[in-house]
């Protein structure tokens, strides 16, 4: 068996009265690619924020059930949420730039919060991170130029950067692909085969083939449930609920 | 066919209408700064433009006009009070859109648009009522009698302590502006989009950092354009200025003493003008602060073009 | 790891914001809390129905400075109401036509422009001429107070409609003038009933461009070539009066003042969600 980085235990997300995702246990291994997949609306992007306690923020969210990262709960009283995000990163759908600060800035921006202000650490972090990002040949001779002057991929790239500079344990993706045009999802989706070496990652996508391209195991959602969790080979080849297929199949969605 | 003509005929007629309309709004415009310039050029053309607005003495019996020191008490007074107003209004802006749970935010922001919308002469009551004998009796006479016994200099920069005077019109002057200032800036806070704030969050950010390092700089334009405007409004505020500085027409000379704006000399003065070169002058006073006005305004439309973010992206 | 530094900052940031929160309230607290307290004692059936009473005599009312009030804002209403809209629909409906640039800079000039000098604009062009004081003239003062915000506000709204909206009319073979006129402002009809009565809550409260035009009038007066009075006007010679009875009165004239305001603000809040 793989080492396990996250799990959660009958995680139950509820939205003031009615409830996003319903008792979900899932394991996410480590260095591996988990892809969340399923018609929009059916939870997986719920469940995603529950693993970074993003939540948090929304005063009518309620949560139950565990979230472990490394054995430990992430909801158990006294577990610090900014410690946390810290640790398990995040990318959103769409780019997030920050316009008011040069790509350098952008980057640099988590290493920041912590006051490090040592020029030289920042701009090794930078540079490693832009690498890892696959973006570093396209802006090394312009790091100090605004970060919104970039196209929508390198604005995405961007934004992954900056969640690898604080080097998490664990990155989320939210869709991350889905406002790009097929030439930067291109990059994006060869980059995260050499991002599993460094970081656990759990993606959801909207696209099928997407899921089947780049991940290694795949969870699929309908409605607040999970279905099924299973390797994504197997999966996709030989879906054991009847509802999986018929999704992968194209027959709803 | 006729509903050819009709629908034609129609629609020259309604554009007409509404092009004759929006001529008469513009026409309105430009007579009122016209109307404003030809009535104080009797009194540019004796002082000359730059002596009227740099003549420090304003006599009717003398027949001697100078704006100067109007002008500066315009601007002192708006100046103060708009550096008292900023922190506060942004801080209520920030607790508003940032930090309070909704329904305390919805409570606050309701209070804030309700003082926002009291009558200057409201304030001015107030003023003339509870401020000025609190500021006379808590802080002008004990400071006054403080100077006189340990640093009898200081007397002369205080000036009289009656509550009567440039402190109390700045005091309330920055109450009024402190409403308007906070609106705008709320709402400059509620432009920035929600995923830069989630950004911010995901990489371990405290609320005083996504605020700090995210949520100012993204609506530092809106901000600003607010700052200034609410410097605007100061400027042009007449009634409880009127009714509290004191109206003196010498210069500015100390912090309690009495002065008097461009707006409060006209409110107070215009309607016994004896005609002749002192209206004239008070026109061209109107004149002065026309051209303080739009220039203010003219800044914060700059400020917020060019220091918006928001449309740069996309 | 200084992330307890870092907490510590946060809260202290959390007790500023609340403290600089509570620095704006609490004066502003007081003011509204004294208006009240100090204006409800005025307001007696005699403040509504009788003229006021010489100097020094106590007793009177503030009738002719609330019919006044009405009298003034409405005229003042159907001038700047009819302008205002013509610009706001010419601007939404016509974005192409060239009196549209300069259209906008007036009105955002307008906007600028302090409410004396209205006063001062309404002496010239309407008192002199006419050769006296009159409630006409406070009107246009006020009228061109409310331009620049009826302007605004319908061009606003009317933005927010979806364009197909327009198409659909033009695509039953309306002319443009029905289209404006039958679908689309009837479509905006909310949010121009609450850009009206913003307009109106911030003209009803000015004092100073009617200082010498309206110029006040201690008898009841409908003529609206003559002097007329107004509350705000009325506060303002009442507050730097020495008759205590004058001064009781200004506080009652206030609290009145106020409440029609919030009154308006409120109707103008609630047209604007119904639409």
């Amino acid at each position: 068996m793989e080492p396990l980085r996250m799990e959660t235990e009958n995680l139950t997300v509820h939205y003031g009265k009615s409830v996003g995702v319903r008792n979900v246990s899932l394991p996410v291994y480590d260095r591996k690619i988990t892809a969340l997949i399923g018609p929009s609306g059916c939870g997986k992007t719920t469940f995603l924020r529950a693993l970074n306690r993003m939540h948090d923020l929304n005063p009518i969210v309620r949560i139950e059930g565990r979230v472990r990262l490394d054995g430990e709960d992430l909801y158990a009283p006294g577990v610090d949420p900014v410690a946390i995000r810290r640790r398990v990163g995040m990318v959103f759908q769409r780019p997030t730039p920050f316009p008011t600060m040069s790509i350098f800035e952008n980057v640099v921006a988590g290493l920041r919060l912590v006051g490090v202000r040592d020029r030289e650490r920042l701009m090794g972090v930078a540079e490693r991170s832009l690498k890892a990002a696959a973006l570093w040949d396209e802006v090394k001779d312009r790091l100090h130029e605004p970060a919104v002057g970039l196209s929508g991929g390198q604005q995405q790239r961007i934004s992954i950067a900056r969640a690898l500079a604080v080097e998490p344990e664990v990155l989320l993706m939210d869709e991350p692909t889905s406002a790009l045009d097929p030439i930067s999802t291109q990059a994006i989706e060869d980059l995260l085969a050499g991002l599993k070496e460094q970081v656990t990652i759990v993606i959801v996508t909207h696209n099928m083939q997407q899921a089947a391209r780049v991940s290694d195991y795949t969870a699929f959602f309908l409605n607040g449930d999970m279905i099924e969790f299973g390797p994504t080979e197997r999966l996709f080849t030989n879906p054991s609920d009847p509802r999986t297929e018929a999704y992968i199949t194209g027959r709803f969605g | 066919m006729r509903s050819r003509i009709y629908g034609k005929l129609g629609d020259r007629a309604f554009t007409a209408l509404l092009v004759v309309l929006g001529l008469a709004v513009m026409l309105v415009a430009v007579l009122l700064a016209w109307e404003l310039a030809s009535g104080g050029a009797e009194a540019f053309r004796t002082f000359g433009f730059w002596g009227f607005a740099s003549g420090s003495a304003w006599n009717a019996v003398a027949e001697q006009f100078g704006a100067w020191p109007f002008l500066l008490g315009t601007l002192i007074t708006s100046a103060v009070a708009l550096a008292l107003a900023f922190l506060p209004a942004l801080a209520a802006a920030i607790a508003i859109a940032e930090y309070a749970p909704r329904w305390l935010a919805e409570v606050v922001a309701y209070l804030i648009d309700l003082l926002a919308a009291l009558p200057s002469v409201v304030y001015g009551l107030w003023g003339i009522f509870v401020l000025v004998p609190l500021v006379r009796d808590r802080i002008e006479q004990p400071l006054f009698l403080w100077s006189a016994e340990h640093a009898p200099a200081l007397m002369g920069v205080l000036g009289p302590p009656t509550g009567i005077g440039m402190l109390s019109a700045v005091l309330v002057l920055a109450l009024m502006i402190v409403p308007y200032a906070s609106s705008l800036a709320r709402d400059a806070i509620h432009m920035v989009p929600r995923d830069q704030r989630e950004a911010m969050y995901a990489l371990g950010a405290t609320r005083w950092e996504v605020v700090r390092r995210v949520v100012l700089p993204y609506a530092r334009g809106g901000i600003f354009a607010g700052v200034v405007l609410a410097l605007a409004r100061a400027i042009g505020e007449t009634m409880a200025v009127t009714m509290l500085i004191g109206n003196s027409g010498q210069l500015p000379y100390s912090v309690f003493g009495p002065a008097a704006t461009m707006a409060s000399l006209i409110a107070n003065e215009f309607a016994e003008a004896e005609g002749g070169l002192q209206l004239s002058s008070l026109l061209a006073v109107g004149f002065l602060l026309l051209l303080l006005s739009l220039a203010v305004n003219l800044i914060a439309d700059f400020i917020l073009r060019r220091m918006s973010v928001g449309e740069g992206r996309k | 790891m200084n992330l307890r530094r870092r907490y510590l900052r946060d809260r202290v940031m959390v007790a500023l914001v609340y403290l600089g929160t509570a620095l704006v309230l609490l004066p502003l607290g007081f003011i509204l809390l004294h208006v009240f307290t100090q204006g409800i004692g005025a307001l007696n059936w005699a403040f509504f129905t009788q003229p006021p009473a010489p100097p020094g005599e106590g007793g009177g009312g503030m009738l002719p400075a609330i019919v006044g009030t009405f009298v003034i804002d409405l005229m003042a209403l159907a001038m700047g109401g009819v302008l205002g809209l013509g610009g706001g629909v010419l601007m939404a409906e016509y974005p192409d036509h060239p009196l549209n640039r300069p259209l906008r800079l007036v009105a955002n000039v307008l906007g600028g422009v302090p409410a004396i000098l209205m006063g001062l604009f309404a002496f010239v062009l309407v008192v002199e001429p006419m050769g006296g004081f009159s409630a006409f003239s406070g009107a246009v003062a006020l009228a061109i107070l409310m331009i620049p915000i009826i302007m605004r506000a319908t061009e606003e709204v009317l933005r927010i409609l979806p364009w197909e909206l327009r198409e659909a009319g033009l695509a039953l073979g309306l002319p443009r003038w029905r289209v404006t006129l039958s679908l689309i402002l009837p479509a905006a009809r909310g949010g121009i009933v609450t850009g009206l009565l913003l307009a109106l809550a911030r003209a009803a409260g000015e004092a100073a461009p009617l200082l010498f035009t309206a110029f006040g009038n201690p008898f009841l007066s409908f003529d609206p070539l003559g002097p007329m009075d107004s509350l705000p006007l009325k506060i303002y010679v009442y507050a730097i009066s020495p008759y205590e009875d004058w001064i009781r009165q200004a506080w009652g004239a206030a609290l009145l003042l106020a409440l029609m305001l919030m009154v308006t603000n409120y109707l103008a809040r609630r047209a604007l969600r119904r639409s």
